[in-house]
C-alpha cells in the first residue's frame, strides 16, 4: 500500500511538471509587449501599478528573453518561485495570487458542496427506482428527465432562471452572494445568502444530477444481474432488503470512490455558473482576471487547478482500495 | 410480438408482421404456407450484424427523436438560410423606427406641484430589438439583425464545428491509443503519462488562456474558434486514446490476433484492420456523446465571447449579449432564447441516440 501511494505521488509530481510546463508554454506564446499593453490599458482606466510590479513579473518570468536558454531559465525562476509558493502578484486585484486565491475559494466550496449533497441526495435514490423499475415507464420518465438536465447549457439555463424567478416572479435576487443595500446579521443574513444562492444552487444540481443518476443506475443494473443477488432472492429475502442491503451498498463503491475523488475540486469553483449569477467565487475572480490577461493570476489559477484534479484522482484511486476490500493494490 | 434471437444472430420468424416481409419477394404462394411447411432456410433469417444494431437502434422511441430533432437541425441551419433569403447573417435592417420615450416631470413646490410625462420621439436609423413580425419572424436583435436568419447561420457554425473537432479528436485518439495498446511496454507508459498530463489540465480556463492569446495576435472574429477548437482537440483526445488502448489490449489476446500474426500481416495492417473495427463501437457511441458535449463547449466559448464573434453569429454568441444588458435579459427572450432552445435540442439529440446506439450496440443486451 505504501509502496502504491509512492509511486502514485512521484507520479502525481511528474503530471504537474507537465502542466507547468505546458501553461508556461502557454503564457510565453503571448507577445511581448502584451503585458505592458493591457497594463498601460489599466492605468488609463484608473488602475495604479507601479513599474516596480512590472519589473517584478517580466523578472520573475523572464519574459524579456526570448532564446531558447531564456526560456528555459524563465521557466526554471517561475518552477523555483511556485515550489515556494510565490505565485507573483495579480495585477488586476493587487494582492498576491495565492491570498486572491485562498480568500475566494470558500465561496466556490460551499456552493459546490451544498450542490453536491442535493445532487447526491437527489441522483442516488432516482437512479436506484430506475434500475430496480428497469424498462418501466418510471425508468422512461427519469432518464428522458435527466437527459434533458445534462444537456442544459449551464449559461443559458441560469439566465432563463434569472429571467424567470428573478425578474419575472421576484422570488429571489438576480445576482451577488449578499444584499448590497441592507445589512443583515444572525439568521436574516443566512436567509439573506440562501436566497441569493437558491438559483445557481438549482442551475448546478440540475445540470449535474444527469451523471450521478446515470452512474447510479447502470452500477445497479450490473449489481442486481450478479450471482449473490440471485442467492439472496433464492433464499426468501424480502425484495426491499435484497435491494437495499445487499444490492445498494455494493452500488455504492463506485460511487463513493468517485465522490472522494470530486471532493478536492469543489474548490475549483463554477466558472460559468458563477459567472451568470456574479457570485465572487474563485471561478469568476478567475474568469475577470483572465478577461484582463492578468498573467500572474492566470498561471496561478490553473497550476492550483491542476493540482486539485491531480489530487482527486489521487484520493479516488486510494479511496477505491479503502472501499472495496477485493481491489489489491500491489503492483 | 415475439421475437427471439439466439447467440448465431439468427432471427425466427414467427410473427406475422416478419412473415409478411420475407413473404413479400417470394409473391403470394408463399405467404399461404404456412410455417411447418415453408423450407427451414425461408422460415430462418440471417440478419448481418450491421442490420440487427440498425433495428435495435430504430425500437428504441427516444433515439428516433433523437435523430429527427438532428436531421432537423441540420436542415434548418443548411437549406434555412437557402430558402429564407430575406435577410443575410450580418445585414442590418435600416428600415428605421420611431421610439419612443417618456419620463416623468414634476413641476412646481409643495401644493402646487403637478406631473406629467414628457414623451419624446426619436427616429432611429436601425430597426433595432423589432417584435416579431412577419417581416421578422423573431424579432431583431441589438444591432438590428435579424434574429432567425442569424440562429440558422449559427446553427451552421455550431454543428460543423463540433463535427470537426470531434473526428479530429477520434482521429488522434486512434492513433495515439492505437499505437499504445499494441506496442505497450514504454511506448504505452509515454502516451498514456502524456494522457494523464493533458486531462489533468483545466478546460475553460485553458481555453480562455487560448482566447487571449489569440486576442494578443488580433485573429480574425470568423476565424478564432476554429483555432480554439484547434486546441481543443489537441488537450481532449486523451479520452478516446483511453478508450481505444483499452479495448485494444483486451482485443490483443484474442485468437484472431494470433491468427493475424501466424499470416505474418504488418503492424499497421494488423492495428488499423483488424483491432480498430473491432473498437468502433464503443468509438461511435462515445463520439455521438462528445458531439453533444462539443456543442456545449462551443456554445459556451462563444457565450464567454472567446468563440464566434459578433456580428458573426453561432447560437452562443446570440445568448452572450445578455450578460452586458440587462434589459434584454428580462424583456427580449425572443432575442436569446430561441439560440439557447436549439443548443438544447442538439445536444439533447446526441444525447439521445448516442444512448440508442450504444444500447444498440451492446452485445449483452437482450431486449
Amino acid at each position: 500500500m505504501l509502496k502504491y501511494i509512492l509511486k502514485r505521488l512521484g507520479l502525481a509530481v511528474i503530471i504537474l511538471l507537465g502542466v507547468s510546463v505546458i501553461i508556461y508554454a502557454l503564457v510565453r506564446a503571448m507577445p511581448v509587449d502584451f503585458v505592458e499593453n493591457k497594463i498601460n490599458q489599466m492605468n488609463q482606466g484608473g488602475a495604479t501599478i507601479s513599474q516596480d510590479v512590472i519589473d517584478a513579473m517580466y523578472q520573475m518570468y523572464g519574459i524579456t528573453d526570448r532564446t531558447f536558454l531564456g526560456v528555459l531559465s524563465g521557466y526554471w525562476s517561475w518552477l523555483t518561485a511556485l515550489c515556494r509558493f510565490d505565485l507573483g502578484k495579480s495585477f488586476v486585484y493587487g494582492d498576491d495570487v495565492l491570498k486572491v486565491i485562498v480568500e475566494h475559494m470558500g465561496v466556490s466550496f460551499l456552493v459546490s458542496f451544498i450542490a453536491i449533497i442535493f445532487e447526491y441526495l437527489i441522483a442516488i435514490p432516482l437512479g436506484i427506482t430506475a434500475a430496480t423499475h428497469q424498462y418501466s415507464v418510471r425508468d422512461y420518465v427519469v432518464t428522458v428527465l435527466v437527459m434533458i438536465g445534462l444537456s442544459l447549457p449551464s449559461f443559458f439555463f441560469g439566465r432563463v432562471l434569472q429571467n424567470v424567478f428573478s425578474m419575472g416572479l421576484g422570488w429571489f435576487p438576480v445576482s451577488g452572494l449578499t444584499d448590497a443595500t441592507q445589512h443583515f446579521t444572525g439568521l436574516a443574513a443566512v436567509g439573506d445568502y440562501l436566497s441569493h444562492l437558491a438559483l445557481p444552487l438549482f442551475t448546478m444540481v440540475i445540470l449535474s444530477i444527469g451523471g450521478t443518476m446515470r452512474y447510479t443506475r447502470t452500477n445497479m443494473l450490473e449489481v442486481l444481474n450478479s450471482d449473490y443477488i440471485r442467492t439472496a432472492r433464492a433464499k426468501g429475502l424480502k425484495e426491499s432488503k435484497v435491494i437495499y442491503k445487499h444490492a445498494f451498498r455494493n452500488t455504492m463503491i463506485p460511487i463513493v470512490t468517485i465522490l472522494a475523488g470530486v471532493l478536492p475540486t469543489l474548490f475549483s469553483g463554477a466558472m460559468i455558473t458563477e459567472q451568470v449569477f456574479d457570485l465572487p467565487g474563485i471561478g469568476n475572480v478567475a474568469y475577470k482576471a483572465m478577461m484582463q490577461g492578468d498573467i500572474p493570476f492566470i498561471m496561478g489559477y490553473n497550476m492550483f487547478l491542476a493540482i486539485l484534479s491531480v489530487l482527486g484522482v489521487l484520493i479516488s484511486d486510494l479511496m477505491y482500495a479503502v472501499v472495496d476490500p477485493r481491489v489489491k493494490l500491489a503492483r | 410480438m415475439e421475437e427471439k434471437k439466439n447467440q448465431n444472430e439468427i432471427e425466427s420468424v414467427t410473427s406475422e408482421e416478419e412473415g409478411a416481409e420475407i413473404a413479400a419477394p417470394s409473391g403470394e404462394s408463399a405467404a399461404v404456407l404456412t410455417d411447418s411447411e415453408k423450407p427451414l432456410d425461408k422460415n430462418v433469417r440471417l440478419l448481418s450484424p450491421t442490420r440487427m444494431v440498425l433495428r435495435r437502434f430504430f425500437r428504441s422511441k427516444l433515439s428516433i427523436i433523437g435523430l429527427i430533432m438532428i436531421v432537423a437541425l441540420l436542415l434548418f441551419s443548411w437549406l434555412g438560410p437557402l430558402v429564407y433569403t430575406r435577410w443575410g447573417e450580418t445585414e442590418v435592417d435600416y428600415s428605421g423606427k420611431t421610439e419612443y420615450t417618456y419620463q416623468l416631470i414634476t413641476v412646481g413646490e409643495g401644493e402646487d406641484a403637478y406631473s406629467f410625462y414628457q414623451v419624446v420621439e426619436t427616429e432611429r436609423q436601425i430597426n433595432s430589438l423589432a417584435p416579431l413580425s412577419g417581416d421578422h419572424l423573431l424579432g431583431t436583435d441589438k444591432s438590428g439583425m435579424d434574429v432567425f436568419t442569424r440562429i440558422m447561420y449559427g446553427g451552421r457554425i455550431s454543428l460543423s464545428i463540433s463535427f470537426i473537432a470531434v473526428f479530429a479528436i477520434t482521429f488522434l485518439g486512434i492513433v495515439f491509443g492505437g499505437v499504445a495498446g499494441y506496442f505497450g511496454g514504454w511506448v504505452d507508459n509515454v502516451i498514456m503519462r502524456f494522457c494523464d498530463i493533458l486531462s489533468c489540465l483545466p478546460g475553460y480556463p485553458i481555453m480562455l488562456v487560448i482566447g487571449t492569446i489569440l486576442d494578443a495576435f488580433d485573429v480574425d472574429s470568423q476565424f478564432r474558434i476554429y483555432y480554439l477548437m484547434l486546441f481543443l482537440t489537441v488537450f481532449s483526445w486523451p479520452g478516446t486514446a483511453r478508450l481505444v488502448r483499452g479495448q485494444i489490449l483486451s482485443l490483443r489476446e484474442q485468437e484472431y490476433m494470433v491468427a493475424a500474426d501466424a499470416m505474418g500481416y504488418s503492424t499497421t495492417r494488423k492495428i488499423f484492420k483488424h483491432l480498430i473495427p473491432n473498437v468502433f463501437p464503443q468509438l461511435i457511441v462515445s463520439m455521438t456523446l462528445s458531439l453533444g458535449s462539443m456543442i456545449l463547449y462551443e456554445a459556451t466559448l462563444s457565450y464567454l465571447n472567446m468563440g464566434v464573434r459578433a456580428p458573426y453569429a453561432a447560437w452562443g454568441t446570440l445568448i452572450n449579449i445578455v450578460s452586458e444588458d440587462t434589459n434584454i435579459l428580462q424583456n427580449y427572450f425572443n432575442v436569446w432564447g430561441p439560440p439557447g432552445f436549439c443548443i438544447i435540442l442538439a445536444v439533447l439529440g446526441f444525447n439521445f441516440v448516442g444512448d440508442g446506439l450504444r444500447d444498440a450496440l451492446d452485445p449483452k443486451m437482450k431486449r
